[in-house]
């Protein structure tokens, strides 16, 4: 009757990994972050599920999940902060050019 | 109460150290104030003086207990040296002369030290010397070194004042260096410094080692010391064997070492050739140092030393006969010398030789008082002379410049040419008496001036006590005396001008003048403190006060004198040599004056006996073919030997010895090996640098590739090994 935990754990590397090929292969810097962004909700995903089927006598997993949700907004927000400083200094903000620090 | 007075003795030398201070590092800039802070300074040396004079004067018991302030000074093994100011009855009269000369002869620097006629007259900015602010730099350190000798109370001290003031001596008869003559054999400033500097370097050196010897055999160099029982039989007692003169005593030897620090610096035969040189500088100069005070340190340090002189002639044969000949010798073959000269200045240079002779001789035969008496005399007659030529100079300067604008031109004057002058008492009065006066107290005028009485005391002591060589010798020189100081006053002041310059000489200022008249007061009354007691008359009324205070001193320092009884023969034969020299002299040049262009009637009568005299004796020649030779041929040998023969080929050899090892060395350890490992290790780390900057894209997306890469490679490991 119950959903087993490894459902929503699959759910949840599927998700990250969706969200890490983002980071990795798009060039737009929003979409990057984006990507971001959905890789901390795989994390919250699997915060709750841990916390619901291991210690549900302990509100841990639910504690840390509003923290990551209220870092993801900090850095959402800092994020395109940058990406707007970015563009507007170099009018653009396709990461392969964005390479400073090349050595 | 008036004993703690000399507690301010010290302070004497002081203030002209401070002023020579403050002017070359403050007021150098300003010519006006540079003289003022002088000659304030040395009248503040000079009220000193005076204090501590009289003070002692008037006590005259001191001088059985003379005062004595010591401080350690230098730890010398188990003793210690003390440095420190005495105060007897020989210091006292020094100081009462030195202050007052001093200070006249500053105030008349003051005026006399105008632009000089040698220099470009474009330079003249302000009528004064271009370097003013200088000269009385250098003569406060003079007076320093003079006031300091006096008051010194070890010979150590003495000496450091002494050669303090050959220091001076030399910067200030070179003073006007860059002078040159036409024609090239006469002596230039600079050369004249360097000659004074030198000869009395010959003196020096040996007093030194009789300084060393005594210190040696005294343990001390303070006055009381060597001069106590004690160290005087010790040094008598104790014989040295020296080459050519067999067995002596030390106290012979080191009083002759003395003797010869004296002979340099007073001039004397052999040592006399650099004063007369000593005339290229400034004419006050030539009166302060080579007139009044230096030249007599050297008789001061004989009247000091006379213990130890005492202490070596027992018997006939000692140091102080030694002292009496060399002494009367130079009292007379300076007098010589003295009548062929014409230059103003070089006249009485050879005079003040002979009359340092004089006291010399005087300190040879044991008449301790007199040599005192006439040293002290005579520095206030030939400051008084030197400054009054130094007036008549600048006076026939102006006129020559006077005679120059109105288009008289007569290419080079020498206006220190007696021949040259003429008739320049009713041009220069004030000048001109007060030198007469001088020159009357020089040739010893009858029982008026204080020359008379000086000399005639050295006279009568010397007849007294049977020394009949040196009493006829110094009678002749005497007999010279009078007749070259009356011939340069015939020729100086009396007859027509017979140059234009001559006519248009003008009066000095009074800065120059009032000096003059000064000395002159004292030229003459300064013989009244020192009439024998036995003198007809004059005598009993004035008691001969000097004669008592310095006869004391001499008995506290077991030296011989006696209150002598009344010879006529002496001073007769001083009152015939005085008056006849003046009278010969007015029968060669005062009754028919020279005129222009006439020689001199001495070289027509002498013929080649003048020329000798003229030439000096050709002591200089000698001396060059000799001992100046003798130098140069030794220095080229040194120089040979240093830089062609040996020390320089040596030197160079070490150099190019180093030079091949250190290139070496460079070739075959510092380049291959050093440079290789450092150069090899900067190119292996910039090899490394460019392969590695390859990862470094700066695409954090390649980062994080890598990192993801890694997390998979990681998470293999940890499932299959």
């Amino acid at each position: 009757m119950a959903i087993p935990l490894s459902w929503y754990l699959i759910v949840a590397a599927a998700l990250f990994c969706i969200g890490f090929y983002g980071v990795l292969a798009r060039r737009n810097a929003v979409a990057i972050l984006m990507g971001v962004e959905l890789m901390l909700n795989a994390v919250n995903i699997n915060f709750l599920a841990f916390w619901r089927y291991v210690r549900p006598e302990e509100p841990l997993g639910q504690v840390f999940a509003i923290f990551v949700l209220a870092v993801a907004a900090a850095e959402a927000a800092v994020g395109l902060a940058l990406i707007i400083s970015i563009y507007r200094t170099r009018k653009t903000i396709n990461i392969d050019n964005i390479d400073l620090l090349r050595g | 109460m008036s004993e703690s007075i000399f507690n301010l003795t010290w302070l004497i030398p002081l203030p002209p150290l401070l002023a020579f201070f403050a002017i070359i590092l403050f007021t150098n800039r300003n010519k006006r104030l540079s003289s003022n802070v002088a000659i304030g300074a040395v009248s503040v040396s000079w009220i000193l003086s005076w204090l501590v004079a009289i003070t002692f004067f008037t006590n005259p018991e001191l001088v059985k207990k003379p005062f004595n302030l010591m401080v350690p000074w230098l730890p010398t093994g188990t003793t210690t040296f003390s440095m420190g100011v005495a105060v007897d009855a020989v210091t006292a009269g020094m100081l009462f002369m030195v202050g007052f000369v001093l200070t006249m002869i500053f105030i008349y620097s003051s005026g006399y030290m105008t632009f000089p006629g040698h220099l470009d007259p474009a330079l003249n900015t302000d009528g004064l010397d271009p370097r003013y602010s200088r000269f009385f730099a250098y003569i406060s350190l003079f007076a320093t070194g003079m006031l300091g000798l006096v008051v010194a109370n070890n010979l150590l001290m003495l000496f450091i004042f002494w050669e303090i003031m050959g220091l001076c001596s030399y910067l200030l008869i070179g003073f006007w260096y860059e002078k040159k003559y036409p024609d090239p054999k006469q002596i230039t400033p600079k050369e004249a410094g360097l000659k004074a500097f030198l000869t009395t370097r010959v003196g020096d050196v040996l007093l030194m080692v009789g300084m060393i010897f005594l210190y040696i055999f005294a343990g001390d160099l303070n006055f009381q010391v060597i001069f106590s029982g004690d160290t005087l039989q010790h040094i008598a007692a104790m014989t040295v064997n020296l080459p050519l003169f067999g067995e002596t005593s030390w106290a012979v030897l080191i009083s002759m070492l003395i003797f010869f620090g004296a002979i340099g610096k007073s001039a004397q035969f052999p040592l006399h050739v650099w004063l007369p040189d000593a005339m290229e500088g400034p004419t006050p100069v030539s009166a302060l140092i080579h007139a009044a005070t230096m030249v007599s340190a050297g008789v001061y340090l004989i009247v000091r030393m006379s213990p130890i002189f005492m202490a070596a002639s027992h018997g006939h044969n000692g140091a102080m006969t030694f002292v009496a000949f060399i002494g009367a010798f130079t009292a007379l073959f300076a007098a010589t010398i003295a009548v062929a000269q014409n230059d103003i200045k070089r006249v009485l240079a050879y005079s003040t030789i002979s009359q340092l002779g004089y006291m010399f001789a005087a300190l040879g035969i044991g008449a301790w008082v007199a040599a005192i008496f006439h040293l002290l005399i005579h520095a206030f007659f030939k400051g008084l002379l030197f400054l009054g030529s130094g007036s008549v100079i600048h006076g026939v300067e102006h006129g020559h410049h006077h005679a120059h604008e109105q288009g008289h031109d007569e290419g080079y004057f020498d206006a220190q040419d007696m021949l040259n002058m003429g008739g320049l008492l009713k041009r220069m009065p004030r000048t001109g008496w007060t030198f007469i006066l001088g020159g009357a107290a020089l040739s010893g005028f009858p029982l008026i001036t204080a020359g008379f009485w000086s000399k005639d005391e050295i006279l009568s002591d010397a007849w007294a006590n049977g020394h009949s060589l040196v009493f006829w010798t110094l009678a002749a020189a005497a007999l010279l005396t009078a007749f070259y100081t009356f011939r340069q006053i015939f020729l100086t002041f009396f007859g027509k001008p017979r140059t234009e310059a001559a006519a248009h000489a003008p009066e000095s200022v009074p800065s120059m003048t009032v000096p003059l008249m000064l000395l002159a007061v004292f030229a003459v009354v300064g013989g009244w403190i020192g009439i024998p007691e036995h003198f007809p008359g004059l005598g009993t009324i004035l008691n001969n006060p000097l004669g008592r205070l310095m006869g004391g001193q001499a008995q506290v320092y077991g030296l011989h004198y006696e209150v002598l009884d009344f010879h006529l023969f002496p001073v007769v034969a001083s009152m015939t040599v005085a008056l006849g020299g003046i009278f010969l002299a007015w029968l060669v040049y005062g009754r028919r004056p020279l005129k222009t262009g006439e020689p001199d009637p001495l070289q027509v009568w002498l013929g080649p006996v003048h020329t000798v005299l003229r030439n000096k004796y050709y002591v200089d020649e000698f001396y060059h073919a000799t001992v100046v030779r003798f130098a140069r041929w030794f220095a080229d040998m040194c120089y040979a030997f240093d830089s062609r023969w040996f020390i320089d080929p040596i030197v160079n050899g070490v150099g190019r010895i180093g030079r091949w090892f250190a290139g070496a060395l460079r070739r075959f350890i510092d380049e291959p090996v050093i440079d290789g490992a450092v150069n090899g290790l900067g190119l292996v780390t910039q090899a490394a640098g460019s392969v590695v900057r390859l990862l470094q894209t700066g695409q954090a997306q390649n980062y994080l590739l890598v990192l993801l890469l890694t997390v998979l490679v990681l998470l293999a490991m940890v499932q299959f090994v």
